[in-house]
């Protein structure tokens, strides 16, 4: 049996008896503000990660993210860094024509040493602004891609147990568990080894190991959701289960899915470097993780091959992970009223 | 147990998809293989034989704890394994336990500070830790420690030839490990610090905390008596998950450190394309995980009072 992981927005009882899983904590305290993170990378299911509310209760609705925003000036650091990264990414081949994998200069060339290479060359010569602005690309396009489809994948498994219980509940779940226990990133370079590596089975391959924390999720929404009464009254009505699922029930168990969706693509970028560190990346494209690879060799004379690349993905990483703090924060109200 | 047989039947079902199998990797690197002579290699593998009499067979041997055999180590995949287990054990769980002392730590004074400048430094710190590549930190402090500095090794797993014994051993092992389990242990450090932070401020508002103020306990007994050990519950329910995420992480790690361990042995069998091996290994470390998971609802019974024993199945 996997413990049940304690999530911030629906108190998930650690035993199936329904045992409060907080010694000498009553059932209403449990829900500890914390999004479940998909473990980025090198990593694990579902870790609930506990927000770190950086003010005390505030108004409600658009007024309140507003003034979260405000009042969270890291928030709004991370979104800079972001649209910098995506802009970045998506003017790579105007702001740098040509391949990044050619070679255009001397190799070795230090960062700062010469104006036209500002961030220095490789071991072959190859410019490594240029890479890394084109690396850009590929990061921010696998993370949102394998997250799309990690999404489309637990969400629907999630509603499907949540919503019909019974059996397919019984049947969907230990599916889930099955692949959460499988450990992540071993899965993952499993996936990659057999399948020829490329930018797409990269993301499908990322999508396949994350998709049980998003059907988790979704499937404790669903099934707290699909008691209350307005189900009930489109029941009542005679809506298809299909209507139900996606117009009346989706859109109430939204919110904790989208703080989830940031965090997945931080962890998506995270896993798709460590694989093409490892020289499992798409071989035809430039990525900051197989730059990384290529530099490991002249770690002891040329440190920055290394260092600028993971400089890169930090802080592509590092702006998510505060996004996905601010969209907890915003969306989940819950946290700040239950625990003052 | 069904979550068991659900993860061989994966783990054989990926076998199948791979794309060649170990003969003809072997036959690639012989360079001079037959076609007769190939065939005589994949019936004395039982590589011949339908798909489900192999899964039979690969389930049978399960039984028998017999992962396969490698052709390309000419060795048993579960021997492979054995050999490799206690190195990756002793990094998972030194990072393990590092990160667990280093988070609580973190995250108790970080409650004790709450909403102060302490507090938000370390919460920005830890969120960075969370963020950087596994991969990446691990260079960077071979670049600082052993390039710069000297003071370390970049990788292996002890002085090769050394002849110490004893203390002097352990040392020298221990010299070794500081790098790659401070590697492996900073992402879950910032997991630990975060959610012991969260619970120790909710412990503290709770109102057997207030009794046991007002019975006159001091506060450092309130703090390791009462405050600490409801932290210490959630921690340890997410730590229990984490092994899984750790023995994925080492693939990296190890590589990177040359770590002689599980994780290295999978990165070797994807370049060797030695899928029976890679997929021995990921089945065995699921296997880690259910233990590690069973280990847990037990510690949890120890903490917790209230959870039976009949149900922490």
């Amino acid at each position: 049996m996997q413990p049940e992981s304690v999530t911030q927005f629906q108190p998930v009882p650690a035993k199936p008896s329904g045992e409060p899983p907080l010694v000498a904590v009553p059932v209403e305290a449990t829900p500890a503000p914390s999004i479940i993170v998909p473990l980025p990378g090198l990593s694990v299911p579902a870790i609930p990660v506990p927000a770190i509310p950086l003010s005390g209760p505030r108004p409600r609705g658009a007024k309140r993210a507003l003034a979260t925003v405000r009042r969270n000036p890291l928030a709004l650091a991370g979104g800079t860094i972001l649209i910098l990264m995506a802009l970045i990414g998506l003017f790579a081949p105007l702001l740098f024509p040509g391949d990044p994998l050619a070679i255009v200069a001397e190799p070795f060339i230090w960062p700062g040493s010469d104006a036209a290479h500002p961030l220095g060359t490789d071991s072959l010569g190859r410019d490594l602004l240029s890479g890394i602005a084109h690396g850009a690309g590929v990061s921010l396009r696998v993370g949102l891609s394998a997250t799309a489809l990690g999404l489309v994948i637990g969400v629907g498994i999630g509603a499907v147990a949540g919503y019909f219980g019974g059996w397919t509940d019984a049947v969907l779940s230990r599916l889930i568990e099955i692949f959460q226990t499988l450990p992540n990133f071993v899965m993952l370079v499993v996936l990659v080894a057999i399948a020829q590596p490329s930018v797409t089975t990269l993301s499908i391959a990322i999508a396949v190991v994350t998709w049980p924390t998003v059907a988790r999720l979704a499937r404790a929404e669903f099934r707290s959701i699909r008691e209350k009464d307005f189900v009930m009254a489109a029941r009542s009505l005679g809506f298809g289960h299909g209507r139900i699922i996606l117009s009346e029930i989706l859109p109430s168990a939204l919110p904790p899915l989208i703080v989830t969706a940031s965090v997945m693509v931080a962890s998506a970028i995270l896993m798709e470097s460590a694989l093409s560190f490892m020289g499992l990346g798409d071989p035809n494209v430039v990525s900051w993780g197989s730059m990384i690879g290529s530099g490991r060799e002249y770690l002891r004379t040329a440190w920055y091959m290394c260092a600028l690349p993971g400089f890169a993905i930090m802080l592509t990483v590092l702006a998510l992970n505060l996004i996905g703090d601010a969209l907890n924060e915003i969306l989940n109200p819950r946290s700040h009223e239950d625990r003052r | 147990m069904p979550t068991a047989l659900g993860i061989v039947i994966i783990s054989f079902l990926l076998l199948q998809f791979a794309p060649g199998d170990a003969v003809d990797v072997l036959a690639g690197e012989a360079g001079s293989a037959t076609a007769e002579g190939m065939a005589e290699m994949r019936a004395r593998y039982g590589l011949d034989q339908p798909v489900l009499t192999q899964l039979w067979a690969y389930l049978s041997n399960l039984v028998h704890g017999n992962l396969g055999w490698s052709p390309r180590y000419n060795m048993p995949v579960t021997q492979l394994i054995w050999d490799r287990v206690p190195e990756s054990l002793v990094l998972t769980g030194a990072a393990l336990v590092l990160a667990l002392i280093v988070g609580i730590g973190l995250g108790a004074v970080m409650a004790a500070r709450e909403g102060r400048l302490t507090d938000r430094l370390l919460s920005v710190l830890s969120l960075v830790f969370y963020s950087v590549p596994a991969f990446w930190i691990g260079l960077m402090l071979i670049v600082l420690f052993s390039i710069k500095l000297g003071w370390l090794p970049s990788g292996g797993a002890g002085t090769i030839g050394s002849s110490a014994t004893g203390v002097a051993a352990l040392l020298d092992k221990l010299r070794y490990m500081v790098l790659p389990t401070i590697s492996l242990s900073l992402f879950y450090i910032a997991i630990y610090a975060r959610l012991a932070r969260v619970s120790m401020i909710e412990a503290k508002g709770q109102d057997f905390v207030r009794t046991a103020r007002a019975k006159g306990l001091s506060e450092r007994r309130i703090l390791f008596r009462h405050v600490l050990r409801n932290a210490l519950l959630p921690v340890t329910t997410v730590a229990g998950m984490h092994v899984g995420g750790m023995l994925g992480g080492s693939v990296v790690i190890e590589t990177i450190y040359g770590w002689p361990g599980l994780g290295r042995l999978a990165y070797e069998a994807v370049m060797g394309r030695d899928f029976t091996v890679l997929l021995g290994i990921l089945l065995f470390s699921s296997l880690l995980v259910i233990v590690a998971n069973a280990l847990v609802d037990v510690l949890h019974s120890i903490l917790d009072p209230r959870v039976g024993g009949s149900d922490a199945a």
